[in-house]
């Protein structure tokens, strides 16, 4: 009886502070209007044209963000736990590096390297700076795409699948397409929400690119307005929650994760 | 000409040697079993005849063709894996038509070639179902339905059965020689259970340490093996040293009996075998050795009797059939026991 007690008495300091933040920043969302609750900075938010650019910028970055990090992880990964074992320490440190590299250096860096007068002035044009940042989204969620990949290939018999693919007389794109990723899809949705949810939020490499972020927009309207950063945070969580939410959902309901439970 | 033809096959990987000099011709239509302990190279040997690995020597031809150099999606080969290797993603008809969508046959002819082939499983009406809602046993023989769409002029089995409990595994093993009969298909099946190798083939290929033991029909395999290591690896077997007294008749002394090999022995001592089977319950005038040794021990195993008793102080086992008429011999009690010289194995040390 007194473990229990106090096994909810922790569950509810921790709940509380988790929790408390969140429903002091949402109430405050909704106090804009004087004296009563309304939905007063969401409208002001969501009827900024600045927000629809933004958010609209940072989706399709994500988007494309996505797609570049599971062409690159995915067959690196499968590729690395194939035919190079030895080599997935080497590899796992890479994909860690951005963890400990500030996303302030890895940008620095980049102006620096791509700058207009470099051999490659990726910065002169803003399809160049997408590019680039990009890029950049790409290697901040490379530690959370390669783990979230890695996981799937290992819960499935990547070599004897495979082999059972070659002898049929499949060739590697058939392979990768056909029988590896459909296999992973639950990896890679997981890969693909952090990642939208990290290139959602991201500030430091939109702004000093000078991009149309999300980021930043919200970073602009946290220091000139009261109420709306807070509708903002409260919608920047949203986001991300609805993104675990659907990593839940195909995690639990999809055909291979019932093969996997039975 | 043969069908499937090894030669001078070598695979070494680092400074480890695991097959050396493997030459196998097999004819087509053939059952072939390679069987041997773990880490023989019996399963190396077959991964290089799908492909998986490059020999570090030798050549392997099927028909007319050298393979040795091709990728294993280009030798028209079938392989059926111990872990049944379906694709979790598809349902058991998509399975079965993987190998035939990526030849590009068309859907309708793909469509008739996948019921033929479940049809010939006897899983017609499990087309759409996933693996994940198979048995092992159906599973694997999904697998086979796979690996057999495709037309392959080699069917390789890399231990397919091994995952299976008792029942399943006889009654898929069945299944599995009755299809390739009916398919008239070139058979290479990898085992290390000899009971699987010697009843399912047409010829048995015995391996260890990466070299070929002795290759040959069951019955030749296991009455007269060729060595040693083939004598102990393939059924039970008793081991007794006889004292050769004329080597060129090969007359020999086993405990207090004596007995004419009809061949030439070096002096000394000779290593010979007998199978448990062998040796029959009770005198027998027909039999050249007869002996009387106390009852150690007695196996019941249904069908068969299993009696450990002791001949010239070595241990000996002796399996005879269960009789109604014949109550199997007392712990404790003395046995005579009669043997056959022509029984009698003289193994090469």
């Amino acid at each position: 009886m007194k473990v229990k007690f106090w096994s909810w008495a922790a569950f509810l300091l921790g709940l509380l502070y988790f929790a408390l933040p969140l429903i002091g920043t949402l109430e405050f969302s909704l106090r804009k209007r004087r004296g009563e609750y309304s939905l007063d900075a969401y409208r002001w938010v969501f009827e900024d044209p600045k927000f629809r650019e933004t958010f609209g910028y940072s989706v399709v970055m994500a988007l494309l963000t996505i797609l570049v990090g599971v062409l690159i992880v995915v067959p690196t990964a499968y590729w690395v736990r194939l035919r190079f074992p030895r080599l997935r320490p080497v590899i796992e440190f890479i994909t860690l590096l951005p963890l400990v590299i500030p996303p302030i250096v890895i940008v620095f860096g980049y102006i620096r390297l791509y700058n207009t007068s470099s051999w490659l002035p990726l910065t002169g044009s803003a399809r160049g700076t997408d590019f680039l940042l990009m890029m950049g989204y790409a290697t901040l969620s490379l530690p959370y795409m390669y783990r979230a990949v890695d996981t799937g290939l290992r819960s499935i018999d990547v070599r004897t699948l495979t082999e059972a693919a070659q002898i049929l007389g499949a060739g590697w794109v058939t392979i990768l397409a056909r029988v590896i990723m459909p296999n992973m899809v639950i990896a890679i949705m997981s890969g693909a929400f952090l990642t939208f949810a990290i290139v959602i939020g991201e500030f430091v490499l939109a702004a000093l690119l000078n991009r149309p972020a999300f980021g930043p927009y919200m970073q602009l309207i946290g220091a000139n307005r009261a109420y709306e950063p807070a509708a903002l945070a409260v919608i920047a969580f949203s986001i991300t929650w609805f993104c675990m939410g659907l990593m839940q959902f195909f995690s639990r309901f999809s055909a291979h994760a019932r093969a996997k439970r039975s | 000409m043969s069908f499937l033809q090894i030669a001078q096959l070598q695979k070494s990987f680092g400074q480890t040697r695991v097959v050396k000099d493997f030459n196998l011709d097999i004819e087509r239509g053939e059952f072939i079993s390679l069987l041997g302990p773990s880490g023989c190279g019996k399963t190396t040997v077959l991964r290089m005849i799908a492909g998986f690995e490059t020999p570090t020597a030798g050549v392997i031809r099927i028909g007319e063709q050298d393979v040795t150099a091709l990728r294993p999606n280009q030798r028209n080969v079938g392989m059926v894996f111990q872990s049944y290797a379906l694709f979790p993603n598809l349902t058991v008809a998509q399975n079965v038509a993987f190998g035939l969508r990526v030849t590009g046959m068309s859907k309708s002819a793909r469509k008739e070639r996948v019921a033929e082939m479940l049809d010939l499983i006897g899983l017609g009406a499990f087309g759409p179902r996933y693996p994940f809602q198979l048995s092992g046993g159906q599973q694997q023989r999904v697998a086979l339905a796979r690996a057999l769409a495709v037309q392959p002029q080699v069917l390789l089995l890399d231990e397919p059965l091994s995952a299976l409990d008792a029942q399943i595994r006889i009654s898929l093993r069945d299944e599995i020689r009755e299809i390739q009969r009916r398919l008239g298909i070139t058979t290479v099946f990898v085992t290390h259970d000899q009971e699987e190798a010697l009843s399912i083939s047409d010829r048995v290929v015995v391996m260890s340490g990466g070299i070929v033991q002795q290759v040959g029909a069951p019955y030749d395999i296991y009455s007269t093996p060729a060595n040693r290591f083939v004598a102990e690896f393939v059924g039970r077997l008793n081991l007794i040293d006889g004292q050769v007294l004329a080597p060129a008749d090969g007359r020999v002394r086993i405990g207090e009996a004596e007995v004419t090999l009809g061949r030439a022995l070096t002096p000394g001592t000779v290593p010979l075998a007998l199978r448990p089977e062998a040796i029959r319950l009770g005198a027998d005038s027909g039999r050249e050795i007869t002996f009387t040794g106390p009852v150690e021990n007695v196996h019941f195993l249904g069908s068969v009797i299993r009696i450990e008793t002791r001949w010239g102080g070595a241990p000996i086992l002796l399996d005879t059939f269960n009789r109604i008429d014949q109550p199997p011999p007392k712990i404790g009690s003395d046995v005579a026991c009669s043997v056959a010289a022509r029984d009698l194995i003289v193994l090469d040390s």
